[in-house]
């Protein structure tokens, strides 16, 4: 494989990584901290993404917050999107409560990141 | 009209700096705090960044900016701080003395022994970059569609370009595309991306959305609905080339050009402004010109970043707890400026105490261009008393070094920060 050169995006900090070698054995540098070395290897690989959005909730005006509870793969982004616009949450809503588990059988929830009375 | 109430810290805006310097004052023994916020509750603008990349430094772990307020506003409530909501203050006078109103209270004068200042920022509007065209529906800044959409519940519009490549305006573009809305470009003035280069691998690249540098948008069409924009390339001069112009058809223009301070009652309290920064000039404590004022946050200057907007209220927060102690050293010996030099933007805080109260002074800038194997340097004289050095520094991100206190002490000054390396705008 090329050199691939990557911006972290696990932190604001945004590391300027290099990644490089064959699938086997991928060097990763540049990297500020473990998580850099994590996300530079998937990412080379295959790309995965934190989703965050919101829906509507029945009879109030007011959305409701979410995201999903680890990363999905980048391409399931907008499908996942689409899973989440079928549904209405229904108050009460507390965050962290699970909206929708295991989303497009990515292993991932999608919980509420606000509480909603 | 008389004083109504008497209180030791008053904090103006419950944003995330106001509120961290509540919860550090109250940590540092200040129990008698009041912050006075005029929105219906707490948090300030992260109420409505849904998103996540919020709180990796100060709790680590990666939260969204909602998740990021509710963790202060838990140990506010947790300390019992005081907080009064829906409460507009109006005037600031130089002895400590604030004007507000609130719809139950109604006007109200408190006087306090210490203010801290964190009244966050506002929003570059059209008028402010000057684009001309119609007047018409459909033309709005990112934070308001950010607001409208995350706390309101509607979408703008169906398609939309995007002026300006703030962080709001690359974040607004993601969701956006999210929500189903066409993002037809973003159009950006400089060589170079305004915001973090994180969220333009995020929100931009990873969803193939065009971008323009080195343009401008040089009119907006349409009868009561925006319609379609004209977009040009820019000259050496930043004048546009009309043969490079473009036409958009778009029903929504959303702008982001960044953020302005909101220093109009720092103004009226006659404290000295920096006229590089645009915010209050300050000491290494935060320190305005008003013994007993003090400034932190977006209000101060523009952060990119939440964590060290906390970090930087945490430390105002305790030096405003040893002024009301009455344990700091408020005799004056002079001061030491502190200069941008070659490369660096204004820096933060433009003046250091000479007699320096603090372990470190803390410098923070934005570089003046995109640079690879940068160095910044911090020199008094030509003596070197601080260098760093990064692969990639570029001006959507701040910069931060820090100078030992003891290597100040007694310096003259000034103190002039520095950045080279090679630019690749
Ligand atoms: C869209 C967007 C995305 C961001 N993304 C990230 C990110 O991914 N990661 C990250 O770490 N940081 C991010 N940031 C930066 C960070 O959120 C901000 O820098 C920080 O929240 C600013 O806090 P503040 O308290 O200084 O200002 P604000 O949050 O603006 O708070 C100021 C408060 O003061 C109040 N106020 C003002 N004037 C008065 C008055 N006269 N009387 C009473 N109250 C008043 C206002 O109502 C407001 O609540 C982002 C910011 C934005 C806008
Ligand atoms: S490598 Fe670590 S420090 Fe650098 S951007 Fe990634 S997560 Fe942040």
């Amino acid at each position: 494989m090329e050199k691939q050169e990557l911006i972290c995006i696990m932190c604001p900090r945004s590391c300027r990584l290099t990644v490089s070698g064959s699938d086997g054995s991928l060097a990763v540098e540049g990297n500020m901290c473990p998580r850099g070395h994590e996300y530079a290897l998937s990412e080379a690989v295959h790309p995965m993404r934190i989703l965050t959005g919101i829906m509507r909730v029945e009879g109030i005006k007011e959305p409701l917050s979410i995201k999903t509870t680890k990363m999905i793969p980048k391409e399931l982004l907008l499908r996942a999107m689409d899973e989440i616009h079928k549904v209405k949450a229904k108050a009460p809503v507390k965050a962290g409560d699970i909206i929708i588990s295991d989303i497009l059988g990515t292993g991932a929830d999608v919980v509420a990141t606000k509480s909603i009375k | 009209m008389n004083i109504t109430k008497e209180t030791d810290l008053l904090i103006i805006g419950g944003g995330a700096a106001g509120m961290s310097t509540a919860v550090s004052a109250y940590e540092n023994g200040i129990r008698d705090i009041l912050i006075l916020e005029r929105n219906n509750s707490l948090g300030g603008v992260l109420r409505q960044c849904i998103h996540n990349g919020f709180g990796l430094h100060r709790f680590k772990e990666d939260l969204t900016g909602v998740e990021f307020a509710q963790r202060y506003i838990d140990k506010i409530k947790e300390y019992k701080i005081p907080y009064m909501l829906e409460c507009f203050v109006i005037d600031l006078s130089d002895d400590k003395v604030v004007t507000c109103v609130n719809p139950s209270e109604g006007l109200m004068k408190i006087k306090a022994k210490a203010i801290i200042l964190a009244m966050g920022c506002r929003e570059r509007t059209r008028n402010n970059i000057l684009i001309p065209g119609v007047r018409g529906a459909g033309i709005l800044t990112a934070g308001t569609a950010q607001r409208y959409l995350n706390l309101e519940g509607y979408i703008p519009g169906r398609s939309v370009v995007i002026v300006g490549s703030g962080d709001i305006g690359l974040i607004m573009a993601r969701q956006f595309v999210l929500e189903g809305v066409e993002v037809k470009a973003v159009v950006e003035i400089m060589p170079y991306s305004g915001g973090l280069p994180r969220n333009m691998k995020q929100c931009i690249e990873d969803f193939g959305i065009p971008v323009y540098y080195n343009s401008s948008v040089t009119k907006i069409s349409g009868r009561e609905r925006v319609n379609s924009v004209e977009v040009c390339r820019l000259d050496e001069n930043r004048r546009p080339i009309p043969e490079t112009a473009m036409k958009i058809d778009c029903d929504t223009v959303m702008i982001s050009a960044g953020l302005i301070p909101e220093n109009e009652l720092t103004e009226q309290a006659g404290i000295e402004m920096s006229s590089s920064t645009k915010g209050a000039a300050v000491d290494e404590c935060n320190m305005t010109s008003v013994p007993g004022i003090f400034s932190c946050g977006n209000v101060l200057h523009v952060h990119d970043l939440v964590d060290f907007v906390a970090e930087e209220a945490e430390e105002t927060a305790e030096y405003a707890a040893s002024y009301i102690l009455g344990n700091m050293d408020v005799s004056y010996s002079g001061t030491i400026e502190v200069l941008n030099g070659e490369g660096a933007g204004p820096v933060v805080p433009c003046r250091i105490n000479r007699n320096i109260r603090a372990e470190s002074a803390n410098l923070m800038f934005r570089p003046r261009n995109k640079y690879r194997d940068a160095v910044i340097t911090v020199k008094l004289g030509s003596r070197i008393l601080a260098e760093q050095k990064s692969i990639a520094l570029t001006p959507g991100e701040m910069c931060r070094i820090s100078v030992a206190g003891d290597k100040l002490s007694g310096a003259a000054g000034p103190l002039v920060v520095s950045v080279t390396g090679t630019i690749n705008n």
